[in-house]
């Protein structure tokens, strides 16, 4: 089974608080971006793969706030010792998501690496986060999120998803000076 | 881009690693990211390992440091990045575009794994170490040198200016500094 993106972001925004920390990627960025504008929006993270370690800097420098990652699941496989180093520094404050949906999606829908035998919760857990649990249903999303966000981190939550409605992506927009400025102006007003 | 730091003789082998410490602390660093370095081992890493007042995050790869101090340095938190220059190498692409296209603030101290004494860095046998400073120069990246007594004193700040004008620096350190 699986779910759509958006359908699965859905039910993630309801349990954000106001001073969280949202880093997203690529598509999921997007989706974001258009379902939860919001000035703690996370979305410039410079180069493929890093978004784990982002979220690990915001995590360590911000230890009163909850930081939620929506990373993808090539972008995690170039960076997947980030889970050791994450697993390691032991951020009690920072949650994992990953919108596994098997392929590069926004670079012509190739498939991952082992996109039909790597078990990335197994990974997660094995790298030493304090949980890792897997989603291919909303229903089950909708039923355990409360408590998978209540639960000290690292936490990983797979979402074994597929492309929902068709959000535009605007590469210059997440790329942009004004982006990162409001973010830190967000940060440090709030 | 470089800057000389001194022009005096060394009066001892290498920089003191004690004095680069204190210039990091006086800069208001305490979070220190790194991959273990054969050249700063023993005169950095290992003291700042032992020192209670770093917090100290091994990391698996650099360019997971570079996104990590960068991530930092949104509310101000300092952090400086430990690695080798086969790191450097291996981060090029996000320094490009944490550090040059995002302009935050990387602080990078690079052992010169390999380069030999009393041996210019353009002039080194080693290829890996010859082309650092080609390299730095090509991406536009601010670097100072680490390689004499004396040169520990501009550390901090260099530090405090790349944070005010939010620009990445790369220290390079040539030979290991001393322990003192």
């Amino acid at each position: 089974m699986t779910m759509r993106r958006d359908d699965a972001l859905e039910i993630l925004i309801p349990h954000i608080r106001n001073d969280d920390i949202v880093v997203t990627v690529y598509q999921s960025c997007f989706d974001w971006l258009a379902l939860c504008p919001r000035p703690l929006n996370y979305v410039s993270v410079g180069a493929m793969g890093q978004a784990s370690s982002h979220g690990l800097g915001l995590a360590l420098a911000n230890p009163d706030r909850r930081i939620i990652i929506i990373d993808g699941d090539g972008s995690l496989l170039m960076n997947l010792g980030s889970l050791v180093t994450i697993a390691n520094a032991k951020p009690t404050n920072l949650y994992h998501f990953l919108a596994a949906n098997r392929i590069y999606e926004v670079n012509g829908a190739h498939p991952i690496p082992g996109a039909d035998i790597v078990v990335f919760e197994d990974i997660a857990r094995a790298a030493g986060y304090a949980g890792a649990k897997h989603f291919d249903n909303l229903d089950s999303l909708k039923k355990n999120l409360p408590e998978a966000l209540s639960a000290l981190g690292p936490q990983m939550l797979v979402l074994e998803i597929v492309p929902g409605n068709v959000y535009p992506p605007d590469y210059e927009f997440i790329h942009s000076a004004e982006v990162r400025e409001s973010f830190r102006l967000a940060l440090n007003q709030s | 881009m470089v800057a000389s730091l001194s022009s005096k003789r060394p009066v001892a082998p290498n920089p003191s690693g004690k004095k680069i410490i204190a210039q990091i602390k006086q800069a208001n660093i305490w979070e220190i990211v790194a991959v273990p370095d054969i050249v700063t081992s023993d005169g950095l890493l290992w003291p700042i390992s032992q020192d209670p007042e770093f917090r100290l995050t091994r990391i698996c790869k650099e360019d997971e440091g570079v996104s990590i101090c960068g991530a930092m340095s949104y509310n101000n938190t300092r952090a400086l990045l430990l690695m080798q220059q086969t790191g450097l190498m291996d981060s090029l692409n996000s320094i490009r575009a944490i550090g040059i296209d995002y302009a935050l603030p990387i602080i990078m101290m690079v052992g010169l794994q390999g380069k030999e004494p009393n041996v210019r860095l353009a002039d080194s046998l080693v290829y890996g170490v010859r082309i650092i400073r080609p390299i730095l120069d090509a991406m536009e990246l601010a670097y100072s040198l680490i390689e004499d007594p004396g040169d520990e004193f501009y550390i901090k700040d260099v530090i405090d200016k790349a944070y005010h004008l939010s620009n990445p620096h790369v220290f390079l350190i040539p030979s290991s500094p001393e322990k003192l």
